[in-house]
């Protein structure tokens, strides 16, 4: 399996991923160099298998200003929903850019829901002060996916690896040299190298198993890239949604609540009448979410028998079940199929689940990382237009708009560069750490149970409400898990060996998982997603800042930047 | 607490001559689908197990498989929906096998991207550079919608006997996506896939088994996709009327697979 000289292939873009982001910024490399440019997507998936396709209910555009829609609306309420974190400047950019990206993926076949008279038809969404929530059925991640891969198949120039697992970013004197991967049919171990990069390698919600996010989503780009020297920002703000079902935290879609679903508790009541009594169960996530756990947590939950866990109703009876069965189609065939519950009849048992991390490689307002020829885009990027707590339906949208800007800034940056040179040395030591390390490493621990254990402790101490003396037992635990002797395969074969993708997938979990932590218990504040119990309140004063932790030799470093601040000045959130 | 008999499929092109079937066993908890066993196996069983999967939720097409015979989506399969006392799950048929479970799927992506799968226009600057939608009536989205919930999983190709006997044909995932753009009233590539696909080996291949509608988990019906571009060619109008008599249900076979009509999608 180790060969003397690691193969090397030649590209002048390189992207790592191939969700919404991967693939837009792929079409928009190739379109700006009118095919010229030659374009690689690598993916340890089939391109078209990624998690994008689980996204259900919308993607936040202004379509309709003649009917009292604004992008100035847009942008605020992106703003307010961050709790005031977000950078202003960048969400400006961000709204102006939605409403092509609409018109563009419907001229490229995507078949959004229509209205009577044929336009598109649009939504309400949580945390919006207008119907902005483009959708097409309730698959609209799906759709975006099909429409970008069969467009992508059209344009020239673009080369996909699928199933190659992407191990690390290979750099010099602060420039994008290429990457290393593991083709996973062959096992082979192979450098590809580039002009310039994009990292669209999704978020890293698998730090969690009660969470929406499909098995794929673990935190490879975001480790790789702490590696690389680049820091990670914000990622003590996780988005927890309020509606995972019961027992695996398959998403009930806000759009539920959007066509007129009711959360209600065991005493029967709408409880959220008492935590946001304008927008009710339409509230942002965060004050959902926080206050289902407090009815939970103060005996007006219901318990699951099978997994213990606590959970509240949701109720869909005041849709109707006509609504039900057009509107909701998916969502009812997940009820039953999951659940064996028909919710035009009963109530689904639902409760918080990771559904969304906002932080991610630290990018400015163009996605360029900190290393010359690098950007980074969608979920495993932070612009930051999501700050302390994204709204539902501006992810897939930021994937699109981020898509196509690095997609277009890095093919300008290749088409005026030499060929790439290979940096021998590195490739050399990560084959090392790989297959001397991993592929031939000894252990008597299961990977799969350091796993688990990551897991179990992000669930109990890194959830919606969060404590000082949680979150230093949790960074005590796994900093433990760390030393442990997981790093070996008990596979021994060359084709398709998953459980070696499946060990380095665990160790970039525990890197992440810990500055997850380390950002969370520095943050003696509450804001958006990021609940203390020990500090309420939010405090502008001292936190008005994003977090930065980088990685190096000695372990973990965490430092903060500014937050733009356009026009929104920060004030307090109400609902 | 019962466990369930999990048969599965193992073959290592380097090391095993033979296919095997390899049995685990594995504790059941409720609700629990095919691919929670299998992973139960291959995380504290065998970490040598190899399968496609990711977002456990039927929308990503990863985990098509064998399960008791039948092409089905691992995790859209209820251990307590299968008859009889044992899981077996084995690679979808009509591909070649990479490893235990995992399947080449390479030249049936290639079939997909050679019926041109994309909106074709003539008004290229508005397609590229758009100032606004094209309209489409609701009714005229509903028309093709169950052909757009294709995810690409592979079943209807396993299961299909022209496939199994013709390697151009290009299946029924194809040829349903043909249907799919060439009936959508916003495209006007309709004449050149209709050019690619009205040979021998093309449409014409398709004698109606019926087993592809029959499996497919996502209520896409690819036999009335090929029967209507059939019906296309010999009239020489677009094919637009999908909503009208439907050939499958006259030819006697059930229109869609269970699990289908109204309540299935992407
Ligand atoms: C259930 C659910 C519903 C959602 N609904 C909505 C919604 O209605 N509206 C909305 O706006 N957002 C929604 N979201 C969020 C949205 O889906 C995601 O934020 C978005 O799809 C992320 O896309 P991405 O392109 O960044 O990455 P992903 O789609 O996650 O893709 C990551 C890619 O990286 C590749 N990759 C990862 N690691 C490696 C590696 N080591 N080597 C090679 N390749 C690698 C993978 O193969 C994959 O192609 C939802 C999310 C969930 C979980
Ligand atoms: S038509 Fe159905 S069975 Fe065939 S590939 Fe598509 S989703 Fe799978
Ligand atoms: S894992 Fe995605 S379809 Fe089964």
């Amino acid at each position: 399996m180790v060969g003397k000289l690691v193969e090397a292939l030649r590209h002048d873009v390189v992207i790592v991923g191939s969700g919404i982001a991967g693939l837009r910024a792929a079409i928009e490399a190739s379109r700006v160099s009118d095919g010229k440019l030659d374009v690689a997507v690598v993916t340890k998936l089939q391109a078209m298998r990624s998690h994008s396709v689980s996204a259900e209910g919308g993607t936040a555009a202004v379509l309709y200003p003649e009917l009292g829609d604004s992008l100035d609306s847009h942008a605020f309420d992106t703003v307010k929903g961050s709790d005031y974190l977000a950078d202003q400047d960048a969400v400006e950019r961000f709204v102006r850019e939605m409403p092509g990206e609409i018109y563009q993926l419907e001229h490229w076949g995507l078949p959004w829901s229509r209205r009577e008279d044929g336009r598109i038809a649009q939504r309400w969404f949580g945390g919006y002060s207008y119907p902005r929530a483009t959708f097409a059925e309730d698959k609209v991640g799906f759709f975006e996916m099909q429409t970008l891969y069969d467009t992508a198949t059209r344009y020239g120039g673009i080369h996909f690896y699928q199933e190659w697992f992407v191990t690390s970013i290979l750099t010099e004197g602060g420039e994008f040299r290429g990457v290393t991967a593991i083709d996973m049919k062959t096992g082979s171990f192979v450098q590809i190298l580039g002009k310039a990069g994009i990292i669209a390698t999704g978020g890293s919600g698998r730090l969690y198993s009660f969470a929406t996010y499909a098995y794929s989503s673990t935190p490879d780009g975001m480790a790789t890239a702490l590696r690389a020297g680049i820091p990670l920002k914000d990622m003590e703000f996780i988005q927890f949604h309020p509606s995972g079902l019961i027992p695996s935290g398959i998403l009930i879609t806000e759009a539920v609540r959007g066509e007129g679903g009711v959360l209600v508790n065991k005493d029967g009541e709408r409880f959220m009448k008492r935590y946001a009594p304008a927008k009710l169960d339409l509230a942002s996530r965060d004050v959902v979410s926080r206050a289902m756990m407090t009815e939970i947590e103060e005996g007006r939950g219901f318990k699951d028998q099978a997994t213990g866990l606590d959970y509240l109703h949701l109720d869909l009876s005041p849709i109707g079940d006509e609504k039900i069965k057009s509107r909701l189609s998916q969502i009812r065939e997940i009820a039953i199929k999951f659940r064996g519950i028909d919710p035009a009849e009963k109530p689904l048992p639902v409760r918080p689940v990771c559904h969304y991390v906002m932080g991610g490689i630290d990018v400015d307002i163009d996605g360029a990382t900190r290393i010359r020829g690098l950007w980074a885009a969608g979920e495993a990027a932070c612009v930051s237009i999501n700050g302390a707590n994204r709204l539902g339906a501006n992810s897939t949208a930021e994937c699109l708009v981020w898509g196509k800007f690095t997609g277009a800034e890095a093919a300008r940056y290749a088409a005026g560069k030499g060929a790439a040179s290979t940096v021998g040395e590195q490739v050399q030591l990560e084959e090392k750490r790989i297959f001397d390390g991993i592929f031939h490493g000894k252990g008597g621990t299961n990977p799969y149970e350091i796993r688990d254990s990551l897991q179990r402790l992000m669930a109990k101490d890194v959830f919606v409400y969060r404590t000082a003396d949680g979150l230093s037992e949790a960074l005590r635990t796994i900093r433990e898990l760390k030393t442990k002797d997981f790093l070996h395969c008990e596979d021994r074969s060359r084709v398709y060996n998953t459980n070696l993708n499946d060990v380095l997938e665990v160790e970039s979990m525990l890197i992440v998982a810990e500055v997850v932590i380390a950002g969370a218990l520095a943050r003696t504040e509450s804001r958006g997603a990021h609940a203390r119990r020990d500090f309420p309140k939010r405090d502008d004063k001292n936190w008005l800042k994003h977090t930065l932790a980088f990685w190096g030799p000695d372990g973990l470093r965490l430092d903060y930047s500014k937050v733009t601040i356009t026009k929104y000045q920060p004030t307090e959130r109400h609902y | 607490m019962t466990d369930v008999r999990l048969l599965v499929q193992r073959f290592d092109p380097f090391k095993d001559e033979e296919p095997r079937l390899v049995e685990y066993k594995v504790p059941k908890r409720e609700g629990m689908t095919v691919l929670d066993a299998i992973l139960y196996a291959r995380d504290y069983v065998d970490h040598s197990i190899a399968l496609r999967f990711s977002c456990r939720q039927a929308s990503c097409g990863s985990c098509g498989m064998k399960i008791n015979g039948r092409p089905r989506l691992a995790c859209y399969t209820q251990v307590d929906e299968l008859a009889g006392e044992k899981v077996v799950a084995q690679p979808m048929e009509n591909f070649a096998i990479i490893r235990d479970l995992v399947t080449d799927l390479g030249s049936f992506f290639e079939k997909h991207a050679e019926v041109v799968p994309q909106l074709v226009r003539s008004d290229l600057q508005e397609q590229e550079h758009p100032t606004s939608e094209y309209v489409m009536k609701p009714e005229e989205l509903t028309r093709v919608l169950q052909f757009t919930y294709c995810i690409k999983c592979g079943l209807c190709t396993s299961s299909c006997p022209t496939v199994a006997t013709d390697s151009e044909f290009p299946g029924p995932q194809a040829l349903a996506q043909a249907y799919r753009y060439t009936a959508d009233v916003r495209d006007e590539g309709g004449d050149g896939r209709i050019a690619i696909l009205d040979t021998p080996h093309g449409i014409w291949r398709c004698h109606f088994a019926g087993s592809c509608s029959y499996v497919c988990p996502k209520g896409v019906d690819p036999a009335l996709g090929i029967q209507l571009l059939k019906r296309h060619v010999m009239s020489g109008h677009a094919p637009r009327k999908a909503g009208e008599g439907s050939p499958t249900a006259k030819a006697g076979i059930p229109a869609h697979g269970p699990g289908s009509g109204s309540s299935s999608g992407g």
